[in-house]
C-alpha cells in the first residue's frame, strides 16, 4: 500500500543516494552500478518468479536479447543508443512471447527446466554467430556512448546517474503494476490456479504477459548494460547470471520490491567485501537458498498481504 | 557409411551414460515429483573421486584394468550412494511439507554448492584421466574399428540398467519403489515405508550417476567441474524422452538423446551439438510430454 511513510522512505533513499555517490571513488560507484542492473533485471524477473510463481532460469536469454539488439542497430546503422530503448524492449518482448506461448501450460519444475534451455539455446546462437549479426564468441565492440540532450554519459558516474534514474523510474511503475488488476490476478494465480481461472481469469493470458513485461524491461536493462560496457559477448549471459537474478529474489524476498533491492545488494554488493573469498561466493549462495528454504521459504523480506482501508466502521455504515 | 556407423558408437555409448544418470533423474522424480538439480553434480564428484581413487590406491596397477576399474566403480557406487543419502537428509527431507518449488529451489541450492565444492577442492582447471587405464585396441565391427572402451562403456552401462529393471520388476524392494512413484498415501496405507523407500531411491540413484562419472571419464579423458550440469540437463531431457518415473523409458532416451545428438553433430553442425538436446527437450514438452513410453508419475502435466 502506497502510504506516506512508504513515499517519505523511498524519497530519503533517492535523495542520499544521489547526494552521496560523488563521494566515493570510481571503483564503488561502478558496484553500485553493478547493483542498481540487477536490482533492474531482479524486479523484471520478480514479476515472474515472484508475483506469477513461474520459475524462470533462463532470463539471461531476454536481457541478451535486449543487449544485442541494441549493440547491433547502434554499431551497424549508428543508431544513437538511448533512442533504441523502446526497440530493445519490443525484441525481447517479442523473442520471449514467441518461445513462452507454446510451453506455457507446462508446470511449475517443466517450465523452469525449458527455460533453462531457451537461455542455453540463446547462448550457443550468440556464439555460432547466427545470421552473422553477433560477432561470435567475441561479441560486438564499439557501441557508443549514449548522450542525452547532448551530454555525453561517459564516467562510472554518469551511469550512476543514468541507472539510478532507470532504477526509480522501474521501482514506481513496478509498484503500481504489482497493486493494479494485473498484479493482482498473478498474485491469484499463484497462490490457486484452478481458483483463478474458475473466477474467470485467463490464467494462460496473464502468465503469457508477465514474462513478456518481464522480457520487455530486462531488455531494457540489456541496452544500459550494453552502453556501459561498450563491449559485450555470450560470456555475460549465461545460466550462472540466470542464477544470480533468481537467487537475488528467492533470497531478497520475492514478490516485494523491497526485497528484491535488498538481494540485489546482498548478492552483488557483499561479495565485494570479502573479495579474498571471492572463489566461495557461490558456495555460500548454495548454502544459503538450501537454508533459506528450510528455516525462511519467503525470503529475507516476505511480500506482505494486501491491506485494503474500509474506513471506520461508522463512516462505513452511513449511506 | 563409415561416419555413420562411428557416430551410432558414439552415440550410443554416450547415450548409455545419460541413460544411467537420467535412471536417478527419474527415480527420484517418480517418487518425490522433485527435479533433483544437484544429480549432475554427484555424477560430477563421482568422476573426480574415480580420478582421486586411481590416482591414490593404483588398484589397477595392482588387479590389472578391467578388476582394477571394477573395484574402483565400486567404492564410487558406495560413497554416492552415502553422499545421496546425505544430501537427502540435508536438503530435501526437511522440505517435504513445503511447497513443491521451495525443493526445487533447495536442489538448485544444493547443486550449486556441490559444484562449487568441487571446484574448490579439485581446482577449476581441466582435470585428466590417465590414458593408459584401458588397453586402446580397437574392435572391427562391420569394417568399422570402434575403440573397445566405448563397447565396454555401452555394454557395462546396458548391463547395470538390466540388472536395475530386474531389481525394479521382480523384488519386493522394487515393487515398493513403483508403488510410491504411483501413490504415496496408498503405498503408505498398504503397509510400505514410503520414507525408506525415498532413502532407497536417494542411494541407488547417485550411486548410477557416479559410475556414468567414472566412464565418462575413461571415454574423452578430460573432466571438469562444471559438466555436471550439462550432462544432467541432458540426462533429465533424456528422462522426459522416455517418459519421467518410467525407468525403461529413462534407458530408452538416454540411447535415443545420445544417438540424435552425435548424428546431429556429424550431419547438422557441430557448433550446435549442445543446442540439439534442448531443442529435443522443448520439442517433446510441446508435442508429447509424458514422453515416449508414457509417464509413471501420478499428477498430469
Amino acid at each position: 500500500m502506497l502510504t506516506k511513510r512508504t513515499i517519505l522512505i523511498f524519497a530519503a533513499g533517492v535523495l542520499i543516494a544521489a547526494a552521496a555517490a560523488p563521494f566515493l571513488n570510481a571503483y564503488w560507484v561502478d558496484v553500485l552500478n553493478n547493483i542498481g542492473l540487477y536490482a533492474i533485471l531482479g524486479l523484471s524477473l520478480n514479476l515472474i518468479v515472484g508475483h506469477a510463481g513461474l520459475f524462470n532460469l533462463g532470463h539471461a536469454a531476454f536481457f541478451a536479447i535486449g543487449a544485442y539488439t541494441a549493440a547491433i542497430l547502434n554499431t551497424t546503422f549508428g543508431v544513437p543508443i538511448l533512442w533504441l530503448l523502446p526497440v530493445s524492449a519490443l525484441a525481447a518482448a517479442l523473442f520471449a512471447f514467441l518461445v513462452i506461448r507454446p510451453i506455457i501450460h507446462l508446470r511449475g519444475d517443466y517450465l523452469c527446466i525449458v527455460t533453462i534451455g531457451i537461455g542455453e539455446i540463446v547462448r550457443i546462437a550468440l556464439i555460432n554467430d547466427v545470421w552473422e549479426l553477433t560477432g561470435g564468441a567475441n561479441g560486438i565492440f564499439g557501441i557508443a556512448r549514449p548522450s542525452l540532450f547532448g551530454f555525453i554519459i561517459r564516467t562510472p558516474l554518469h551511469f550512476y546517474y543514468l541507472i539510478g534514474a532507470f532504477l526509480v523510474i522501474t521501482v514506481v511503475l513496478f509498484f503500481f503494476l504489482e497493486n493494479s488488476r494485473f498484479g493482482r490476478a498473478l498474485n491469484y494465480l499463484r497462490e490457486d490456479e484452478v481458483a483463478a481461472e474458475g473466477s474467470g481469469i485467463n490464467t494462460a493470458y496473464y502468465k503469457l504477459m508477465a514474462f513478456v513485461v518481464g522480457a520487455a524491461w530486462a531488455g531494457m536493462a540489456g541496452l544500459i548494460f550494453a552502453a556501459k560496457m561498450t563491449i559485450i559477448s555470450p560470456e555475460s549471459f549465461t545460466f550462472w547470471d540466470s542464477v544470480l537474478m533468481f537467487t537475488l529474489i528467492i533470497l531478497g524476498g520475492s514478490g516485494n520490491i523491497a526485497g528484491v533491492l535488498l538481494g540485489a545488494v546482498l548478492i552483488i554488493g557483499i561479495p565485494e567485501f570479502f573479495r579474498e573469498f571471492a572463489d566461495m561466493r557461490m558456495l555460500f549462495f548454495g548454502l544459503a537458498m538450501i537454508v533459506m528454504m528450510i528455516f525462511r521459504t519467503e525470503g529475507l523480506l516476505p511480500q506482505r498481504a494486501r491491506g485494503y482501508d474500509l474506513g471506520k466502521p461508522a463512516e462505513r455504515a452511513a449511506p | 557409411m563409415d561416419v555413420f556407423f562411428q557416430q551410432l558408437a558414439n552415440g550410443l555409448a554416450v547415450g548409455g551414460i545419460y541413460a544411467l544418470i537420467a535412471l536417478g533423474y527419474t527415480m527420484v522424480y517418480g517418487v518425490l515429483k522433485l527435479i533433483n538439480f544437484a544429480h549432475g553434480d554427484l555424477f560430477t564428484i563421482g568422476s573426480y573421486l574415480g580420478l582421486t581413487i586411481i590416482a591414490v590406491f593404483g588398484l589397477t596397477e595392482f588387479y590389472g584394468p578391467f578388476l582394477g576399474i571394477l573395484l574402483v566403480a565400486v567404492m564410487i557406487m558406495a560413497a554416492l550412494a552415502l553422499l545421496g543419502a546425505l544430501l537427502d537428509r540435508a536438503a530435501y527431507r526437511p522440505l517435504r511439507e513445503s511447497p513443491r518449488l521451495s525443493a526445487v529451489v533447495s536442489a538448485l541450492g544444493a547443486s550449486i554448492f556441490l559444484q562449487n565444492m568441487v571446484m574448490l577442492l579439485y581446482g577449476a582447471r581441466f582435470q585428466v584421466y590417465p590414458d593408459d587405464l584401458l588397453p586402446s585396441t580397437t574392435l572391427d565391427i562391420f569394417e568399422v574399428s570402434i575403440p573397445v572402451v566405448k563397447i565396454i562403456v555401452l555394454l557395462t552401462s546396458l548391463l547395470i540398467m538390466a540388472a536395475l529393471y530386474l531389481f525394479i520388476q521382480k523384488t519386493r524392494i522394487g515393487t515398493a519403489i513403483r508403488a510410491a512413484a504411483i501413490d504415496q498415501g496408498a503405498a503408505r496405507l498398504m503397509g510400505i515405508d514410503v520414507n525408506r523407500v525415498i532413502m532407497l531411491v536417494f542411494l541407488i540413484g547417485p550411486a548410477l550417476g557416479g559410475v556414468a562419472g567414472l566412464m565418462v571419464g575413461l571415454l574423452y579423458g578430460q573432466i571438469n567441474f562444471t559438466m555436471g550440469w550439462v550432462y544432467g540437463l541432458k540426462a533429465f531431457t533424456a528422462a522426459i524422452l522416455g517418459g519421467i518415473g518410467n525407468i525403461p523409458g529413462a534407458m530408452l532416451g538416454g540411447l535415443l538423446l545420445g544417438v540424435i545428438e552425435s548424428m546431429g553433430a556429424a550431419y547438422f553442425s557441430i557448433a550446435w551439438k549442445d543446442a540439439i538436446a534442448f531443442v529435443v527437450l522443448i520439442l517433446i514438452l510441446i508435442i508429447r510430454p509424458t514422453g515416449l513410453l508414457g509417464e509413471r508419475v501420478a499428477e498430469k502435466i
